[in-house]
This record gives C-alpha cells, structure tokens and sequence, in this order.
C-alpha cells in the first residue's frame, strides 16, 4: 500500500512540475504582449502612453529575462501567490479566481455526478436488452463522440434561438441583482439548464456506452455462466455483473476529469458562462499572462487531485490491485 | 440511495446560497441601466489608472476642473469656477467656494495642488509628463492657484483640464507614494454626483450623492441609482434596448436603422446617420516598408477606396464618409480646416485618377497578372489587418481590398487576433490596417495631429504612442509641436493649414469614415434624453466621457411617468 501511494505521488509530483512548467511558457510565446494590449483601451497622449508602458512591464516584472520570471514565478507560487491580473487589474488572480470557481462547482459536479449517474442506469439497461440496445446505442455513440462545443451550440441553437425556451447568455437575467429569493434562484437555474443539459448529454453518452460493454462482458464471463448453470435467477446473475462492471466505469471518472473541465471551458465559452472557463478565454484574449497561468494551475490541481482520489479510492474497490502490490512484497 | 440524493440537494442549496449574496432589489423607476463602457468585470475605481478603471471613475465619482462639450466647443466649470491664461507663461484658476469631498471633507486649492504634485513624484501617472513643461504651481488662496510655466503648451493644457480628476490630499496622502497606481481603491472617495455603490461580476452600480456640492450649482440628476452593465454580445444588449430593461446603449448595434422605429429606439438623428460622428477611422500605410514609402503610391490608393457601399452595406448609413483631413464635424476641430487647402491637395473616389498616378509613376503590370508591379520591377503583394471579430471592420477591408484590386494593387484582408494585431501595429511589422485608437472628439485637433505623427517614439522598436505607419518627416513633428504652443488662434490657423498641406500631399495615412458616437436609448422609464431636438449633451457614458457629455446628459434625464 505505501509502495503503491509512493508510486503514485511521484508520477503526480513530476507531472504537476511539467504541467506547470508548460503552463508558465505558453502565454508567453503567444504573439504580442498584455501590457500594451492593456493599455491600448487607454486613449491618452503618446507621452504617457510609453511612460505607462516602462511603468507596467516593469510592475508585472516582464522586463526580467525569462529565466529569471520563470524561478520568479515557481517562488511566488509557493507563497501561494499567483500575482496580479492584467486585465482586471490590479485584481489578485487567486480573488479573481474564487470568484469563479464557484460557477464551476454549479456546473459541474451536478452534470458529472447525474451523468454517471443515468448514464450507468441506461447502459446497463441496454445491456440485458437487445431491442432497446438496438435503438439507443447509436444515439449515445452520437453523443459521446460529440465535442462539447459543438453539442453546446448545437443546444444554443435549437433550445435558445429555433425554440427559444432557454437562455443564451450569462448566469442570471441583467435585471436581476444576486439575492437569496425564489425568482432569483430560479432564474439562475433557468441560465444553467443550456450549458447543463449540453455537458450531461455528452458526458451520458460515454458512460452509458462503457457500462454497456462491461456488462455485456461480465454476462459473459465463466462466474455468469457458473451462476446460469447453478440455476440463479437472471435478476442475481445481473446484480454481480453490475457491482463487476461498475469498476472501470469508476477508473473512466477519473480519466474522464480532464476532458470534462475542457469540455466545461468550450461550453461555458459558447454561452458565456463566467465559470473559469470563460475567464479562460478572457484571459487568452487579453493576454493575460497571469490569469492564464493562475486558471491552468487550478485546471492541473483538479485533474490531478481528482485523479489521485481515485486511485486510492480503487486499492479499497478493487482487490486485484492490492493483491498485486501485497505480492510483490 | 435516498440519503445520497437528500445530501446532494442539501449541498446544491449551499453552492447557490454561496453565489448569491444578500443585496435588496433596486426599484427599476428609479434606476438607469446603461452599458458600451464596461468590458470587463469591475476591479479598479482609481482615478489615476483611468484606463483601467470602471467608466464613471472620473467624471462621475472623481471630478475634473473643467467638464468640455463638443457640440458648443464650450468648456464648461466644473470644479472650477474660473481659469484663464493671465500672460504667456501663467494660468489663473479660481475653484468654486463650496466644494466638498463625499467624506465631508472641504475640497480646495490643496487638494488640486497634490493632484499634479503626485505625478511628480510617481511617473505612473498618465499626466506626469505635465512636468516637462510645467514649473510651478502657486497657492494664492484657498481657492485661487497660479500655474507658472517653463514650455507653455496651450491646447495640451486645454486638454488636461477636463482629463485630469482631482482627488482627496488626504486620503491619497496616507499611501505610500509607489502604491498610488497599484490601488484598486474600492471604496473611492470622490466629489461627483454618484457613489460607488455595489458590483458584481457583470455590473457595477452607482448611488446618487445626496449632499453633491452641485446641487444648487446643477441640479440632482434623476436616477438614484445607475446600473453600468458588461454585455459582450451585441443580440443581447439590442434585446433588452427593445424590451426596455436597457435604458441607454453606447454600443454599435447592427440592425438599428431597421427596428429603431418599430421598438421607438431614439437615436441622435431621427434619419441616417442617426449618430453623431465621435472619431475617424483610418487606413495606416507602413512608410517603413516598399512600395508605401512612395507618396504617389499612397495618394493612389487614398483615390481608390470607394467609402460608400460600406457605409451603406456594413455600417447601414449608421457612420458618414471622412473628409480628405479625417477631421471630425465639430467646431474645435473645423475651426482649423482649410478649404482651400483641401481644395487644392485633397482627394476624391476616382480609380481613374488613381490609375493615372500609379501610371505616371511606373507602377506597371510587367508580367500581364493584372496585377502592377514596382517601377523597379518587383512584385507587389501586400495584406491589410483588423482584429478578428471587429466585423465591422471585416467586411470593410474586404471592400478595400477590392478597390485596390480595380486598380491593379493586390492587397489581401487577413484577421489576426487581437493580440497579434496589436503586436503589429507597435512593432511596425504589417504592412495596412485599419486603426481609431485616439482620434476622438477633443477640444483641440492637437490631440489629432498628435497622435497621427507622433515623433518621440517613431524611431524606437515599438510604438504605443500612434503614427502606427512610422511616418518620419521633421517638418511635420515640428509644426505639430509649434500649434500646440501658439496662443493666438489666427497664428495657429496658419500653423495648422501647413500641417494639412503636408498631410495631404504625402497621404501617410488615409482618412475613410467617422465611427459614430453610438447612442440608442428607451424611453420606457426616462426620457428627456440629448438628441437633434434637443442637443443639451455628447450622449456618451464610456469611459473618460462622463465629463464630456455624460454628466450633462444624467442631469438632463426625467422620470418617463
């Protein structure tokens, strides 16, 4: 066990260093620079332009030569500082960050958990069913082979603009002040219900596709065939295939962590959401190198911590695995 | 399973308790809901990053000397009651007698005298290069102050006085000097009409000051709130313009010609084109770089580009054709337009005469590809940028690029991002694009000229200050800087009628049409709003605006019941 986890935290260790390493050098060989992008919103005389211009790339500490911003930038995120927003500035990125978050929280861990949710239900459904198997299979392979960004405008243009029932934009109505009432929190779930549906509808289909295969393989193993042979009732038989199959459903959540946070940036894109993944995009436009940065590191901490939780979670599920590394011993 | 379920929702109704703060509701018929300003999410109220800072920073929460209204070329006082230049070298200000600062605080000649002592002692300051030419600033009394000048530069000094917010000597005195223009400052403690009230990610709302020192002088404005909205999507903010959830919109919106009568959308003019002209868009042509280092080429291309099916097509008749100056219709700036300089060296639509130039000058087509080479023989090839997604301007370089085509120039449209295009235009490396950055109306075309042939950057690797083509001619820059120090209005006439000469015959940029001051308005819940009949105001609430038109337009708001 402590073998396992020493393993595991290394391989995490090494790749969190990578991530943010990439992390820190992409913005900055993208073309053009934040500071003068900043200031090109202010109309003013030339001569203070360029004297705002030293002033700027001399607070943000661009003017240092890049290896000297890149230790610069490692000492200050262990300070648990990630430096100041360009484009908000001068908003701290862990304040702008925080406020954020949140919106994600909202989004996401309801369309995760209900999606895996459903999409086990449906797939094991299809499984035991050949006619229902015949009719719905296609449609989520259609569904979990669709980009998130492609279901959300596709969502956008059906349930927003041809059957306009939802809204487009935003995470409540303009008219709206944030407050604790019925018709607020109503309407915020009403601006949720587009970027909602598209991520779950998507997110469903994968699942419901991999319980399908688990279960249709677990039917067949020599323990279902055993049980067939010893007279066990299809009810008993499907019960065990189900707890057997639900173990790779389990590792999927954890692969599927990373690509659902991309799949919430493009779809909060598309609809404005303003979870992280808008302010992503924000960020890019404006080069905001520090934002850009701050948002990917906490982007990388999820994936990798939600990947670690599962793993550990799976020496408790799943036996083999513990076995494997108490054997090595 | 159940109790799965029953936490979840428990959790669910913490995340959205969490979102939402406890705030009351402000009643519609008292609050004014506007938005074109805001681009991003309200993070800085200080007056001295103006550029960073929530539009209504100054003007609305920090006051100016002067306010200035394009439409009468008036300056009209403000925190100042007088000022005037006594002799060549010294101004006079005499502040009113009853200003005071939202704390309560008295506002007076110290407090001015600190505004332009802190840009002296951090360079941060958009307006510390005053110093330059600046000497000294005499306290006479309580209100009454002499500025003492070494360079006397007096359309820049014009300028200031309605660019410059003055602030509280002591609340800014307590910072540490270097920490003045790193402030957020998010409870600002200004002297204005409105109080920086509340904001969320998406709005920053303002409270009326009850007790404003101008309230005898001015009036109250009518709203008790206003509500400065971030709207990104054009479809939105036209949507709720219809409905009447948006009361004021600065933003060009595609469309309005067709639904302005139907939703009774007011706009400026009641007919095209609707707007009042608000700054000039012009084609940069990099000198830098062959063939637009020849003044033939240039003034060939000026004759090619047909401005009018793009005003017709791309904007709607929403925006007028520049003159040959790109001078903007207002009186500061006409005042200084020569006709007969325009006359003599200005240009027209006419690709006969641009074929004609480019002939005269050797620009032939050597190998029969329709296209002209360089009368040295060389292919020319060249691309015109405007960001990506300004649509707009998207559609209107393709127009161009045609036009050129007609004349035998190939010049393709390319949209690089934001970013990338910024990139390079301060680093000289397009070769054309379209740019308005900083020909806004200003009491004096200085601010134009100025930023048109910039000349203390245009030698440097990157130039943030404008002459995006790095036009280079020291007669020019010299005439420029001698009209920003002539007092006297016929001299300057004569200054500004060389500088127009040169312009013209050297083309090194070319004027195409004025983006207008877009302003569409419903009058669900106020009206009285500035317009044709009725031009009380520079409709305007950008940034930077505020005391140039927005103020007045506030003031001038009645309830619609």
């Amino acid at each position: 066990m402590g073998k396992y986890l020493r393993k595991k935290i290394l391989i995490y260790l090494i790749t969190f260093f990578v991530a943010v390493s990439i992390d820190w050098a992409i913005p900055r060989f993208m073309p053009g620079d934040p500071v003068s992008l900043l200031l090109s919103r202010f109309a003013g005389l030339p001569e203070a332009t360029e004297k705002l211009n030293t002033y700027f790339t001399k607070a943000f500490g661009l003017d240092q030569p890049l290896w000297k911003q890149y230790i610069n930038f490692w000492i200050s995120l262990f300070k648990g500082d990630l430096g100041v927003s360009v484009f908000l500035y001068p908003k701290s990125v862990v304040d702008i960050i925080k406020g954020s978050i949140i919106y994600d929280i909202v989004l996401l861990v309801p369309a995760i958990i209900l999606s895996w949710l459903a999409g086990n239900k449906l797939g094991a459904l299809a499984a035991i069913n050949k006619k229902t198997d015949n009719s719905i299979i296609p449609f989520f392979f259609f569904l979990t082979s669709s980009p998130y960004f492609w279901m959300a405008l596709l969502m956008a243009w059906f349930l927003g603009f041809m059957i306009p029932i939802f809204p487009l934009s935003g995470a409540y109505s303009y008219t709206m002040t944030p407050s604790f009432t019925l018709e607020f929190i109503l309407d915020f779930l009403y601006h949720l219900a587009l970027p909602f549906i598209s991520l779950f509808l998507v997110m469903m289909g994968g699942w419901a596709i991999g319980m399908r295969n688990m279960i249709i393989y677990e039917m067949g193993s020599n323990y279902s065939k055993y049980m067939e042979a010893l007279g066990a009732s299809d009810k008993l038989i499907r019960r065990y295939a189900f707890r057997n199959a639900i173990l790779p459903q389990v590792t999927g959540l954890a692969l599927q962590l990373g690509t659902i946070i991309l799949g919430s940036l493009t779809t909060q894109s598309v609809f404005s959401y303003p979870g992280l993944g808008f302010l992503l995009l924000q960020a890019i436009q404006n080069q905001d190198y520090f934002l850009i940065q701050g948002i990917f590191l906490v982007i990388v901490i999820m994936v990798l911590v939600g990947n670690f939780i599962v793993d550990v979670i799976y020496v408790f599920i799943d036996p083999r695995i513990r076995y494997s590394y108490v054997e090595e011993v | 399973m159940k109790s799965f379920w029953k936490n979840s929702f428990i959790v669910f109704i913490l995340i959205i308790l969490a979102v939402t703060s406890f705030s009351e509701t402000l009643k519609r018929e008292e609050t004014f809901f506007f938005g074109g300003g805001l681009w991003s999410a309200p993070s800085n109220w200080n007056p001295l990053t103006p550029w960073a800072a929530v539009p209504g920073t100054v003007g609305g929460i920090y006051e100016t000397l002067f306010a200035y209204d394009p439409l009468t070329n008036e300056f009209i006082p403000w925190l100042a009651e007088e000022g005037y230049w006594k002799d060549d070298n010294h101004y006079y200000l005499k502040l009113r007698d009853n200003l005071k600062w939202t704390d309560g605080e008295v506002l007076n000649a110290d407090d001015v005298i600190y505004t332009f002592e802190i840009a002296k002692m951090n360079t941060g300051i958009t307006y510390s290069s005053i110093w330059n030419w600046m000497t000294n600033i005499k306290k006479l009394s309580d209100t009454e102050l002499e500025f003492e000048f070494s360079d006397p530069r007096y359309h820049e000094w014009n300028y200031q006085l309605y660019q410059i917010s003055i602030i509280p000597k002591h609340i800014w005195e307590r910072y540490p000097i270097d920490d003045v223009v790193t402030l957020a400052n998010e409870n600002p403690i200004g002297s204005g009409m409105y109080l920086a009230y509340d904001k969320t990610d998406d709005r920053m709302i303002f409270k009326r000051n009850d007790d404003w020192w101008g309230k005898d002088t001015f009036g109250l404005p009518a709203p008790k709130y206003l509500v400065e909205l971030k709207i990104f999507s054009n479809n939105v903010a036209l949507g709720m313009l219809m409905k009447g959830e948006l009361d004021v919109s600065n933003f060009f919106l595609p469309g309005i010609p067709s639904v302005k009568n139907i939703y009774g959308i007011k706009t400026w003019f009641k007919n095209a084109p609707y707007m009042l002209s608000d700054n000039t868009a012009l084609l940069f042509l990099n000198t830098r770089k062959k063939p637009m280092d020849d003044p033939r080429f240039r003034k060939a291309l000026a004759y090619s580009i047909n401005v009018s099916p793009i005003i017709r097509r791309v904007f709607e008749f929403q925006v007028e054709k520049a003159n040959p100056l790109g001078f903007l219709p207002i009186e500061s700036w006409m005042k200084y337009y020569d006709e007969k300089i325009v006359e003599e060296y200005g240009f027209t639509y006419s690709p006969a005469m641009a074929n004609k130039i480019l002939d005269e000058a050797g620009y032939k087509d050597i190998d029969n590809d329709g296209f002209r080479e360089t009368p040295d023989g060389k292919k020319i090839d060249l691309t015109i940028i405007v960001p990506f997604g300004w649509t707009d301007w998207m559609e209107s370089i393709k127009n161009i690029s045609a036009d050129f085509e007609k004349i035998g120039i190939k010049a393709e449209p390319k949209f690089p991002d934001y970013g990338k295009y910024m990139e390079d235009m301060n680093s000289a490396t397009f070769d054309m694009l379209i740019n308005n950055f900083n020909s806004n109306v200003s009491s004096t075309p200085w601010t134009y000229f100025n930023w048109l042939f910039e000349s203390n950057q245009v030698n440097n690797e990157k130039e943030y200050g404008g002459n995006w083509g790095r036009y280079v001619n020291q007669e020019l820059f010299d005439l420029v800087n001698e009209f920003n120090r002539t007092r006297d209005e016929e001299k300057g006439k004569e200054i500004a009628s060389k500088i127009e000469k040169i312009f013209l015959e050297e083309m090194p940029v070319i004027p195409l049409w004025y983006n207008g001051m877009w302003f569409q308005a419903s009058e669900k819940y106020w009206t009285n709003y500035p317009g044709e009949e009725n031009p009380v105001a520079w409709p305007s609430l950008w940034g930077g605006r505020w005391q140039v038109g927005g103020n007045i337009m506030l003031l001038n708001l009645k309830p619609a019941k």
